[in-house]
This record gives structure tokens, C-alpha cells and sequence, in this order.
């Protein structure tokens, strides 16, 4: 397998950020109460990620050490900003079930622990596809999640706004418990250990 | 290129060039994007309006006017009668704000409602975009009376079924709904006998012409 395939790969499952390397867990606690949540989420972040990841691994020469974490910050806190005001220009329907989300990017440890692992190390080309991988990783990871909860909560999946979703089950049937936060945990446990179990106990 | 040494000068350099690149950076987008979200929050705003508002002979709509936190669009006919009022009001739910566009006629009936902002618990407050709508016992309050009607939860004595397993934003909904009838009290006497009808009327022709600028045409067909 060549670098380029593994670093893409690496993301979805091996070094998955939510069920392996357990980064950003307030966001994805926060805000898996549907599969809708989640996925925006997710998309949100990947996007912020592959642009800073490509601009970090750019000036990465230019910043000196002990300067390199309040510089990625302000790299990432403006690319957040920049998809905010564009997002809530051109794409309303979109600012209004992601906007609630996107200031949390700035302080999501995985677009900042990508930065410093990565980014920082390698060329242009691999952080593009680093940030690229770990955000389709995050993205599935906290759709996954989010529909799980949405399911064994509320018996429908995919609902939003005035669209009721797919149902699986009338609503009363639903458990409470995982559309409220300890059900995060719980779902999140359960769903770390069938992770864990795939990639094969070490 | 070698890595950049952590002496002061570089680290000071650095920093300032980078803080400075991604300030004109945001501020060229901001100023690119600032009247297309402009332009776009007014159309949301117009179109949330337009479906709260009954929708027979509306012709123009004032420029809103803010009473006791309340954001008042009042629509007037081809006349300058006043028709409907469309408010924006608000009230603490079960996570944060409720925030509700909701339109009464010009006696007070509600006409339809559009939910703003909501951040209610997924599959249990979050129903409340609809719930107060759909026509299931009592938990519609399209129709009913804001100033007449007891609008609370059957629970604290109301009339209205509260929302499964949610009273709390069932309460915070209806207590928005409740502030919103502040926007009418003024214009409601005037309307029961016909003298005060004209008084209010060239009373309004008259704010319409003066101070408020009209700022949308808002013509419905049908």
C-alpha cells in the first residue's frame, strides 16, 4: 500500500479520531442527538481541517516552535470564520442547521492535534490528504453515532426541521435515555468497543 | 527552506505577519459576504412574515418597531387598514432561547406561527415547530384567540395540550406567544366602535407617511 493510500485511509478506521484516538469529544458528545446533527458536524469539520492542514504544512518553516500553537490557532480560528460568513451568505439552508456548530471548530482538538501531528511533519500533498481522511473518518464516526441515538431514542433517522425522517418504529417506543446526554456515552462506549473489536485486540 | 530559529525578533515577526495576513483575510470576506447576509437574513425574514400573516389583501408592511423586547411587523391593506400583525417574540425553552415568529389577524386570532430558533431536545421539545400546529385534540393553537383564549398548559389550568414529555418548552412556547399579545393591546380598543376605526386609521396613514419608510411590497396573490 502506497503512503499516499494509507495516509487517506488512515482516518476511516486505523487511526479513526472519535472511536480510536478519542479527540473531540465535546463536540461529538454535544452535538450526535441526530444523525443530521452529527453528519453536519462532521462535514463542517473535515472542511475546516483539510484547509488548515494545507496551510499549516505551507508555513510550516515560517513559524517557529514556540510561537506554533497560538499561530495555528489564528490559522484555524480564520478559516472558521471564513466558512461561518460564506456559508451564511450563499448557502442559508446549510448556515441554519450548521451554524450553531461551526464556532465549536476552533476549539475541536482534532483540527489542532492534526495540525501539530501532522501537518507540522509532512508536505502538502499528504496534510491535504491526512485532513481529508481524518474528516471523512469524523464525519462518519458522528453520523454513526448520531444516528444510533436517533433510532434507539426517538425511532426515526435523518430528521429535520419539519421533515419527520425515516421511521423505523412509532416514537413512543423510543428510549429517552440515548437522545439525552448520558445515552452519548453509553452509544459511544458500545460503539468504541465493536471499533475495537474490528481493528483486532492488540 | 530551514525552519525558522525561536529567537524574539523571529517569533515576534512571525506571529504579527500571520495575525495580520488572516485579519485582511476576514475582513475582505467580511466586507464581500456583509450585504448578501444582509439581503438574505431580510428575505427569510419577509418570507417567515409573509406565512404568518393572513393572507388576503396585505399590501404593505412597516418598518418593524420594538416594544417590550418584541419585534413588531404590522401589514396594512390597500386602504392603510391594518390586517395583521406579525410579531417576534421569545422565552427561555428547556436548552436555551425559543425564539417564535408568530401572525394574529386583526382581532387577535392566530394565524399560523414559525419557529425562529430552537435548541429543544431532539424527538421530544424539538416537535415544537409543529406540534402547535397540528389539528390533534387541543394542542393546535391556530385559530384561537390570544387576548380571550387561555393559552397555558392544561396543566396550569390552560387549554392547550402540552407537547409529550416537554412542559417545559410547551411553557416557554406558549409564554412567548403570550408576550406577543403586548403588540396588540394598543390598536384593540379602537377597533370596537367605528369612530376610533377612522381615528386609528388616518393615525396610521400618517406613520406610514412620515417617519416609516416602507420597506417591503409585499403583495400576496389570492
Amino acid at each position: 500500500m502506497n503512503k499516499s493510500l494509507k495516509t487517506l485511509t488512515a482516518g476511516l478506521l486505523r487511526e479513526n479520531p472519535t472511536f480510536v484516538l478519542v479527540l473531540g469529544m465535546c463536540p461529538t458528545l454535544a452535538t450526535t442527538t441526530s444523525a443530521i446533527n452529527g453528519m453536519s458536524m462532521g462535514l463542517a469539520t473535515a472542511f475546516v481541517l483539510i484547509c488548515s492542514n494545507i496551510v499549516i504544512s505551507l508555513l510550516k518553516n515560517l513559524i517557529p516552535d514556540k510561537v506554533r500553537i497560538p499561530a495555528f490557532i489564528v490559522v484555524i480560528a480564520s478559516f472558521v470564520t471564513v466558512v461561518q460568513l460564506v456559508m451564511q451568505a450563499y448557502l442559508p439552508p446549510l448556515y441554519d442547521s450548521l451554524g450553531l456548530f461551526i464556532p465549536l471548530i476552533v476549539v475541536n482538538c482534532i483540527v489542532l492535534g492534526r495540525a501539530e501531528a501532522f501537518a507540522a511533519k509532512n508536505n502538502v500533498w499528504y496534510s491535504a490528504l491526512d485532513g481529508l481522511g481524518m474528516g471523512l473518518g469524523f464525519t462518519c464516526s458522528l453520523t454513526v453515532l448520531g444516528a444510533l441515538r436517533e433510532i434507539l431514542g426517538t425511532g426515526h433517522v435523518f430528521a429535520h426541521g419539519e421533515f419527520a425522517g425515516f421511521a423505523l418504529f412509532p416514537e413512543n417506543y423510543g428510549m429517552l435515555l440515548f437522545v439525552l446526554a448520558p445515552g452519548a456515552f453509553i452509544a459511544l462506549a458500545y460503539l468504541m468497543a465493536i471499533v475495537g473489536k474490528l481493528k483486532g485486540e492488540k | 527552506m530551514k525552519k525558522l530559529n525561536s529567537t524574539l525578533l523571529n517569533m515576534v515577526l512571525s506571529l504579527t505577519l500571520i495575525t495580520i495576513f488572516a485579519a485582511s483575510i476576514l475582513a475582505s470576506v467580511y466586507l464581500l459576504t456583509k450585504d448578501t447576509i444582509e439581503a438574505q437574513m431580510l428575505a427569510k425574514q419577509t418570507e417567515a412574515i409573509g406565512k404568518v400573516l393572513p393572507s388576503v389583501e396585505v399590501r404593505t408592511i412597516v418598518r418593524p418597531e420594538t416594544k417590550d423586547g418584541l419585534i413588531i411587523h404590522k401589514a396594512f391593506n390597500a386602504d392603510g387598514k391594518l390586517v395583521g400583525t406579525a410579531v417576534e417574540t421569545s422565552a427561555n425553552g428547556f436548552n436555551g432561547p425559543l425564539r417564535v415568529m408568530v401572525g394574529f389577524d386583526k382581532d387577535g386570532n392566530i394565524v399560523d406561527y414559525i419557529v425562529l430558533e430552537q435548541q429543544e431536545t431532539p424527538g421530544l421539545g424539538a416537535n415544537v415547530p409543529l406540534w402547535f400546529k397540528t389539528d390533534k385534540n387541543d394542542q393546535s393553537i391556530i385559530g384561537r384567540n390570544v387576548l380571550n383564549d387561555n393559552l397555558t398548559v392544561k396543566k396550569d389550568g390552560g387549554t392547550v395540550d402540552a407537547i409529550t414529555a416537554a412542559t417545559i418548552t410547551s411553557r416557554a412556547f406558549l409564554l412567548a406567544i403570550d408576550k406577543a399579545k403586548l403588540a396588540l393591546s394598543e390598536e384593540q380598543p379602537s377597533v370596537n366602535t367605528g369612530a376610533s376605526i377612522i381615528e386609528n386609521d388616518s393615525f396610521e396613514i400618517q406613520e406610514q407617511e412620515v417617519p416609516m419608510e416602507v420597506f417591503e411590497e409585499n403583495v400576496i396573490e389570492n
